[in-house]
């Protein structure tokens, strides 16, 4: 039993962990945001030279290998940062569907490109009407010859505007809720007949809502077995979650220190603020939130990398507890920083919206309670 | 990173587990589930630890100790309780024996410790007093030299088993002009002595465990001070830190959280058994979670110590988290047993709903002893973030 970081995990964090101290200030990642397609498409080769864009995958799809562990600390240090380029996106969630259910040919084609940073790819698994039920899907395709033609409508695609190429969701048999009959499709961003709409979200990052009216792809752009997808699609969204947890547990020790950093600085009634016990005691509260979540977190990484049965579970005990603990967290930061964390100068107000934003991505804390209960 | 035991950790586990299954009978097991354990009971279980070798891991071998590692010492406790077995009365075993073979002379070692490790003498502590509760420091019981005897006098209170006790073991004023706590010496006296008088508290919980104990001139030998005059405040604070091993209960809340399972599956509510209900079911999950963190918390913690460091900073919201978690799950068990929980009767309504309030009274006591939970959050203050 032992919860140390080997040699090449050590080096791993301390590389992005300096990345951030020395080059990823809050104004640096407000000018990112501001870019043409919302972050700086030279930090994200930045991130292919340092060799990031590759970690996990495995060696023989070109990675290094990599499993949550070093998922983690890419993320915790991440969240620290508030780094806003498309790396859960196209690495982990894009990249992950490719790596677990990518015949070798797409691999080949697809993963080299994401791994040297030349292509990005968006999933557009979210409708309207779905929430967080991957299976609740009503966008359909229908073979016709040797194509697949596609129609519907996918909301919340995360970074979809700078995608190449879109891994959309499909029903391709069965009712719109029904387990089966859940198909992957890659399709090309410039395709006839697809119509984006890019906004940016409150925390900073940039999503799509995607309409497909009548999308002709071909036959080999199916990913992993016809109607069979959920498993995938599920199995992904367990290990994106567990690395939006680190992101947030990256969050919420950077906002507990820098309170209790402020709390000094700032003086009240002629004292720094940091005396009051009232003071005191809540950031005690946000310390030690932020180490239950870091244990929930360490359980859920272990669990996965020991291949236990239980991994689920703890992936739905550390996704409620982070949608609970992370947002108090957030809100003690904003209430402590005072007027001061109203403004959009300070980054507190830009921890808490990325903070609300993850807790929705792939299951909000009530979805992953009743999913903890039934598990 | 690792979360698997060592194969020698894994043979270990399995040699106490043995043990366990040989010696921990029902008699013990219904007695813990029961609520109220008598002390001749914890005595029994005491000694059969004892004659196994295995009831003071803590100590240093020669003293009677295990010599287990800090691993070792974890899996064995939370065997321990897993099974069920009744907790180790720590006074004596936990608190006074490792002040007493780190501060104590060899006269005092050989007449204390073989009767602690034997569970021959009831120990109790003598620290908090009406006017010294978080302040501990404040305390006013005085000791005055008179030849080789300290003359005692004044009151300590919330005394747990002052009522079976033979010793008591005192922090004391012996230096009234000095800072608070520069004049405290650490005694142990005996609890025949004249002038000695134990007073019940009646409790909220209906069971007798907290005293007042009464010093009017008592005599106490100078050959029973451990230590150094006016030197006892270190040798509490030392203490302290002993208290702290295993105080999660993160096994004990596990079962209780079991339990509550098998409660909630034979109560009715709304016409179905209670575990269907999905309101009762989110509260247990909630707290299920909060348990899987400190399970974690205290495995981290455990496992930067068996690393060769000290424990890491997470090792500090041990106490606070682990009792509000066992406040928690006494709460919901309540809640649980429905109307039961509130008859003041053994032997009226379901068999599992007598104890289950008279836990979850007493329970209420673990986030105000050992240093209330408030007071921790001002040690989390000062020493982990620097405030």
């Amino acid at each position: 039993m032992n919860f140390n970081y080997s040699e090449e995990q050590t080096l791993l964090k301390d590389s992005v962990s300096r990345f951030i101290q020395n080059d990823y200030d809050y104004e640096t990642r407000k000018k990112h945001c501001a870019m043409e397609g919302g972050f700086d498409a030279g930090t994200w080769q930045t991130f292919a030279e340092l060799g990031w864009l590759c970690v996990p995958f495995s060696e023989e799809d070109g990675g290094i290998g990599g499993g949550a562990v070093e998922t983690m600390i890419v993320m915790e240090e991440f969240g620290k940062g508030l780094v806003v380029e498309p790396y859960v996106s196209t690495v982990l969630i894009a990249g992950g569907l490719l790596a677990k259910a990518a015949n070798p040919e797409q691999k080949s084609e697809i993963l080299s490109g994401i791994i040297d940073g030349s292509r990005k790819l968006s999933l557009a698994a979210v409708e309207p009407q779905s929430r967080f039920d991957l299976f609740d899907v009503q966008t359909t395709a229908a073979a016709d010859g040797g194509d697949y033609v596609i129609n519907g409508r996918k909301t919340m695609v995360l970074h979809g505007g700078t995608a190449d190429t879109f891994i959309v969701s499909v029903r391709t048999a069965g009712e719109s809720r029904d387990k089966n009959g859940v198909s992957l499709f890659l399709v090309p961003a410039n395709s006839d007949g697809l119509k984006l709409k890019e906004y940016p979200t409150l925390d900073g990052h940039r999503a799509v809502e995607l309409n497909l009216d009548s999308v002709k792809v071909p036959v080999s752009s199916l990913v992993g077995n016809e109607g069979m997808a959920l498993d995938v699609l599920e199995a992904v969204a367990d290990e994106a979650s567990v690395a939006l947890a680190a992101e947030v547990v990256g969050m919420m020790e950077k906002l507990y220190k820098e309170t209790v950093e402020y709390s000094k600085n700032r003086k009240q009634f002629g004292v720094p603020i940091s005396v009051f016990q009232a003071l005191q005691h809540r950031m005690v509260d946000m310390f030690t939130l932020h180490e239950e979540c870091k244990s929930l977190l360490l359980r859920a990484v272990m669990s996965h990398q020991a291949g236990e049965a239980d991994f689920a579970r703890n992936v739905s005990a550390l996704k409620y507890a982070i949608a609970v603990k992370g947002q108090k967290v957030a809100h003690e930061a904003v209430q402590i920083f005072g007027g001061m964390g109203m403004t959009d100068e300070m980054s507190v107000g830009m921890y808490l919206k990325r903070i609300n934003m993850i807790n929705t991505l792939f299951g909000n804390g009530d979805y992953h309670l009743k999913r903890f209960m039934a598990l | 990173m690792d979360i698997q035991l060592t194969p020698n950790d894994v043979a270990f586990r399995d040699e106490v587990r043995a043990f366990l299954k040989e010696k921990l009978s029902d008699e013990f097991k219904n007695a813990v589930i029961g609520g109220y354990i008598d002390k001749d009971t914890i005595v029994q279980w005491q000694k059969v630890l004892y004659e196994k070798g295995w009831v003071a891991p803590n100590w240093p071998t020669q003293y009677g100790g295990t010599g287990w590692n800090i691993t070792q010492k974890f899996i064995f406790e939370n065997e321990c309780a897993e099974a069920g077995a009744p907790a180790v009365v720590p006074f004596g075993l936990k608190m006074v024996a490792p002040v007493i073979y780190t501060f104590g002379n060899d006269e005092q070692k050989a007449r204390f410790l073989p009767d602690i490790l034997q569970s021959n003498v009831w120990w109790c502590q003598g620290y908090s007093e009406p006017g010294a509760g978080s302040d501990l420091a404040a305390l006013q019981t005085k000791a005055e030299r008179d030849g080789d005897d300290y003359i005692v006098n004044g009151q300590k209170i919330w005394t747990t088993y002052a009522q079976h006790s033979d010793w008591i073991f005192c922090l004391v004023r012996t230096d009234g002009s000095a800072k608070k706590q520069e004049g405290i010496s650490f005694l142990l006296i005996d609890m025949k002595t004249p002038g000695i008088e134990v007073r019940k508290i009646d409790s909220i919980d209906n069971q007798h465990s907290l005293n007042e104990v009464f010093f009017d001139n008592v005599r106490v030998p100078v050959a029973n001070r451990i230590g150094e005059e006016n030197k006892g405040w270190t040798y509490a604070k030392y203490l302290l830190t002993h208290e702290r091993t295993a105080i999660a209960g993160v096994p004990q809340s596990k079962r209780a959280i079991e339990r509550i399972k098998e409660i909630a599956g034979r109560e009715i509510s709304g016409g179905r058994p209670l575990i269907e209900d999905e309101m009762f079911c989110a509260k247990l999950a909630q707290i299920e979670v909060d348990l899987m963190a400190l399970e974690y918390t205290e495995l981290r913690a455990i496992a930067s110590v068996a690393d060769g460091g000290a424990p890491g900073p997470e090792s500090s919201i041990l106490k606070i988290r682990g009792t509000e978690i066992q406040q928690a799950v006494a709460e919901l068990s309540v809640e649980a047993c429905g109307y039961y929980a509130h008859a003041l009767a053994q032997g009226v309504g379901n068999e599992y709903a007598a104890p289950i309030s008279t836990k979850y009274l007493y329970g209420r006591a673990a986030t105000i002893y050992g240093g209330s939970n408030e007071v921790q959050k001002n040690i989390i203050a000062k020493m982990v973030l620097g405030l």
